[in-house]
């Protein structure tokens, strides 16, 4: 098989995978066994035609992309849009992180989800996520990346909703879905410019032409990148459109560590990495990517301190570390972008994992003793070391990799995405000060997690008394895929070892092709020697700082049952509703727009002018015209007769001329 | 042979129709009305008959054959009419008005 045919197996595994589940959902519910063989075995097969891909690729690499070509879409004119996949480098990297890590999700949701009642048609929205996220990093134009951007919406908000019979739930998807729409309109625009600027929308032509057709800095290409970014801060969660995410977390657990975590929220990042020839060319939207990014990084940590439901905290983490990767990507550094997309997708969805294997326990626990408190508030759990051990050592490593603790995995992106920014200071100040939020960010990241972890591992247990002796260890399963997730997230800085430890910076190498037209364009040097050991260090003590810090405050003071608990005060009680952000939201936009709608739109412009003139209005005309034509008739024969003979007359003389 | 008087006379006979179907309130007087102008009308057929042959007297049977099946219909309605209202008088039915 050559690699056209292995690109195209491996998006036609996931349709298929979500054409065989959803008639199962409609027509076999119950038939779990052939729903799981399904949906995960697809995954499985996608992963194995991934690594093909890999492998091929491996073998010789290629200098300009791989076009496979299904069918002719758009043919308009000069507007020519193919259905075609798009095979370097970077989508490479992608289709092994979304197949790789979606496997692990899936064999996990195996176990979660088994008592569902709606676990086939889990399984089928699954399955075409993935086919939407493939379609989305192969995808060789942009309409077709639009495609795909799209559809991971709406499978995105098809699952945040997927209890929808609680209507927090649907609402939360529907946010979603809501906040996704302003983002994508920045996406559209940008394809108008683009369109107007190249004359095409594929991608290769777009990129390659674009030193020759933009002008460095201007106008044009500023505002192209600056819309792609409105596009990406829907997508990825940052400021001002990052609420939707921890909303989110309404959805199953596996749902947010594959969709939210792992690899849908990171397309924004693929997207700004995609299209690096552009943003090297407009240092004002770089500025703007990494500000904004920086400033999201910093604030949603600040937000994660106070939370106290386990999976909003790695909501508003995951909001933190998407910031950190817009941070590395606004400073040019795209390979450090995506190494820490890699590697966040790997402890993430293993912090999400774990944190859904310590709600499964919870949620039986109580479940058997018919108690009605809240599973995912960490006041309930504590001292869940001893009943949940894997889980707990799991948990240490992921919360070790996100916080920075060499050597694991996040330790070595997040640095190179700290070294990335403070390189750029040197022409750009500002940049200094997006590396100075990014250092606070990462002591506050450290602090959370570390909050994270006592709250819910360490300690005297607060579940119950009568509930503890129901928590026990998930079963193989789930713990099956976390410790692959485990494995990932300890060792995964392997695959961009920078050259301090001996290490020949792999993945650098390896997407040279793809970002060597960008990088052309920025001159600023890397630190090395002295000044990237202290930065190092800097990072690696801020790191064990926040983690002691975060280990000590959380279990120094006594905590009380979610139910006993003292309501928070102060600025404590601002952190843990997030800034009030949406209320403000809700009260600048939301509410005017609902008042707008109901007086203008519904009451104005639908009762009054379409029901009233439209409507009503010609029903009253027909019915004037026919009161009018009614009074002819008389029913007295004379007068039928006498209309007649002036008819009959009238026709007659028509005739005689 | 006599064309211009009896194209006049048709003339004459038909106007008396048509006057009398728009002036006369009686069913059965309009209805003998109508007839005059049938017959008017034929009149012209036979003198014209004289530069048009054959084809021209033919119409006159046709004519003649729906009078006849007019004169059963209507009189049947009129006979109808009368029936439910004691009456023939136009000005009372109107059972069309809008």
């Amino acid at each position: 098989m050559n690699i056209s045919h292995l690109v195209w197996l491996a998006v036609a595994l996931p349709v298929g995978g979500f054409l065989l589940n959803g008639a199962l959902a409609l027509r076999r519910p119950h038939a779990k066994g052939l729903v799981s063989l399904v949906g995960v075995g697809v995954l499985f097969g996608a992963f194995a035609a991934s690594l093909a891909v890999f492998r091929e690729l491996w073998r010789q690499p290629p200098h300009d992309p791989i076009i496979v070509r299904l069918w002719s879409w758009l043919p308009v004119d000069r507007l020519q849009v193919e259905v075609a996949f798009q095979v370097d480098q970077l989508s490479a990297v992608m289709l092994l992180v979304v197949t790789g890590v979606g496997s692990l999700i899936h064999l996990f949701s195996v176990g979660y989800m088994r008592q569902d009642p709606g676990y086939a048609r889990y399984f089928a929205y699954l399955n075409l996520f993935v086919v939407f996220m493939l379609v989305l990093v192969l995808g060789s134009s942009f309409p077709v990346l639009f495609i795909g951007w799209e559809g991971v919406g709406l499978c995105s908000y098809l699952l945040i909703g997927f209890w929808f019979e609680e209507k927090a739930n649907a609402d939360a998807g529907k946010k979603a879905f809501l906040m996704n729409r302003v983002g994508d309109f920045g996406f559209l625009v940008a394809m108008f410019f683009i369109w107007r600027a190249f004359g095409s929308l594929d991608l290769v032509t777009v990129l390659s032409r674009a030193t020759t057709t933009l002008q460095p800095g201007g106008a044009v290409v500023t505002a192209i990148t600056l819309f792609l970014f409105l596009g990406c801060t829907g997508k990825s969660a940052q400021i001002p459109l990052y609420t939707w995410l921890p909303d989110a977390m309404a959805g199953p657990t596996p749902v947010s560590a594959l969709i939210h975590a792992a690899t849908m929220v990171t397309a924004g990042v693929y997207l700004v990495a995609r299209t690096n020839v552009l943003f090297a060319m407009a240092p004002v939207s770089s500025s703007v990517v990494a500000g904004v990014g920086a400033l999201t990084a910093l604030y949603a940590a600040t937000i994660g301190l106070r939370q106290y439901d386990i999976k909003k905290v790695l909501a508003y983490s995951t909001v933190s570390q998407l910031g950190y990767m817009f941070l590395a990507v606004g400073s040019g550094a795209f390979v450090s972008g995506v190494f820490h997309l890699v590697t966040h997708a790997f402890f993430k969805a293993l912090l999400f994992l774990g944190s859904g294997s310590v709600i499964h326990a919870l949620h039986h626990a109580y479940h058997a003793t018919h108690s009605h408190e809240d599973p995912q508030d960490m006041r309930n759990m504590g001292g869940l070391r001893r009943e949940m051990p894997v889980t707990f050592w799991l948990m240490v490593i992921a919360t070790l990799a996100i916080a920075g603790i060499p050597p694991f995995a996040g330790f070595f992106s997040k640095d190179e995405i700290l070294a990335g920014a403070f390189a750029r200071g040197g022409a750009e100040p500002a940049y200094y000060v997006f590396f100075g939020m990014g250092l606070l960010a990462a002591l506050l990241t450290a602090f959370y997690m570390a909050r994270l972890l006592a709250l819910t591992f360490l300690g005297p247990n607060r579940t119950g008394d009568a509930e503890r002796a129901h928590l026990h260890e998930a079963p193989w399963i789930m713990t099956g895929p976390l410790l692959v997730l485990a494995a990932l997230s300890a060792a995964g800085g392997v695959i961009n070892l920078p050259a301090f430890v001996g290490g020949g910076a792999g993945l650098e190498h390896w997407l040279e092709p793809v970002f060597a037209s960008g990088r052309a364009l920025l001159h600023f040097e890397h630190p090395e020697g002295g000044v990237e050991l202290t930065l190092i260090a800097g990072a690696v003590a801020i790191a064990v700082i926040g983690l002691v810090a975060g280990f000590r405050v959380t279990l120094g003071r006594p905590m009380l049952p979610a139910r006993q608990a003292p309501a928070d005060t102060g600025f404590a009680l601002v952190l843990n509703r997030k800034y009030y952000v949406d209320e403000l939201y809700d009260a600048v936009v939301v509410r005017p727009l609902a008042w707008l709608s109901r007086v203008l739109l519904w009451k104005g412009v639908d009762q009054g002018v379409i029901d009233g003139v439209a409507v009503n209005g010609t029903a009253w005309v027909s019915r004037m015209f026919g009161l009018v034509g009614s009074r002819l008739q008389t029913g007295q024969v004379g007068v039928y007769v006498v209309l007649f003979l002036a008819g009959a007359l009238w026709i007659l003389r028509a005739v005689i001329r | 042979m006599f064309l211009g008087p009896s194209l006049g006379l048709s003339a004459i006979l038909f106007s008396l129709g048509v006057a009398g179907v728009l002036l006369r309130r009686n069913a059965i007087v309009l209805f003998m009305c109508i007839e005059l102008m049938l017959n008017a009308v034929n009149l012209t057929f036979v003198a014209l008959g004289q530069l048009y042959g054959a084809n021209a007297y033919v119409m006159v049977f046709f004519v003649m054959t729906v009078a006849a099946a007019e004169a059963v219909v209507g009189l049947a309605i009129i006979l109808g009419v009368f029936r439910h209202r004691q009456s023939v008088d136009l000005q009372n039915i109107n059972l069309l008005q809008g």
